[in-house]
């Protein structure tokens, strides 16, 4: 459980925090939906919708991660409705995104292609200590398309259960089981090519 | 056997729900021949470890 300065609640309390941080999701609506009414819409809606779980969030970084994947969402829904095709930098929302099947990896039985197996990362530890380890990890998360980013947080960062997920999204379970392996197979290879391969993580 | 894409979308499972036995079993005689897989299995665990840490850092 979360102390009391430690909560969601605290985030709120920062006025000048939450002045910009709904700056930023403003401008980035307003620039994915060309209309301001709409992306002050959906800012709102996003917001509140952050608030209903972000039970304990303790630091900013995750929050705002968290707060602009629900946005990111409501923009998605809004611009399908729409059934407008817009040029959009991070809304990976498109479904060859979403629906990828990683077989560029594995050959045609199945087995990872020589040179794009994994490698051990050693001990987290190690990375977990540096600020830039973080500042990658936002990033991967951010790059992931947004149904995925959605799931996977609620699933990873609220610690909603299966079918509170399945309800909240429309999902099957084994629909949200794809979803979720999606999401561990592109971070994976994120934080793989752009933290671990540069041969830091190895304490 | 398992291929190695069948195996990455089990250890996923496996953060999901418990393994049955056959599953498990399976898991584990591939993982003791896979190094690629079983750095894939660490991989996740770790990547686990990193969202609750992520969520928890003060920042």
């Amino acid at each position: 459980m979360s102390t009391d300065h430690n909560d969601a609640h605290a985030q709120f309390s920062d006025a000048a925090y939450m002045q910009e941080l709904q700056s930023q999701m403003l401008k980035f609506a307003n620039m994915q939906l060309n209309d301001h009414q709409l992306a002050e819409d959906a800012v709102q809606e996003a917001l509140i919708g952050a608030l209903k779980n972000a039970r304990s969030f303790a630091g900013k970084s995750a929050y705002k991660t968290w707060v602009f994947a629900i946005l990111k969402n409501k923009i998605a829904d809004i611009l399908r409705k729409r059934h407008r095709t817009v040029e959009m930098t991070n809304l990976a929302g498109n479904s060859a995104d979403e629906d990828e099947d990683f077989s560029r990896l594995f050959d045609e039985r199945g087995h990872w292609h020589k040179g794009m197996g994994p490698d051990s990362w050693g001990d987290p530890e190690a990375s977990f200590k540096q600020d830039q380890f973080w500042q990658v990890f936002e990033i991967c998360l951010e790059n992931l398309p947004e149904r995925q980013a959605k799931v996977f947080m609620m699933r990873e960062f609220i610690g909603l259960e299966s079918d509170e997920i399945c309800n909240n999204e429309d999902l099957s379970v084994s629909n949200l089981h794809v979803i979720l392996y999606r999401a561990r197979m592109r971070l994976q290879q994120c934080l793989e090519m752009r933290w671990y391969s540069e041969g830091e993580a190895y304490a | 056997m398992l291929s190695c894409r069948e195996v990455t979308r089990l250890l996923s499972l496996a953060q999901e729900r418990k393994l049955n036995f056959s599953e498990r079993m399976q898991l584990k005689m591939h993982l003791m021949m896979c190094k690629r897989c079983k750095s894939f299995s660490g991989n996740l665990n770790t990547l686990r470890k990193a969202m609750q840490k992520f969520k928890q850092r003060d920042d």
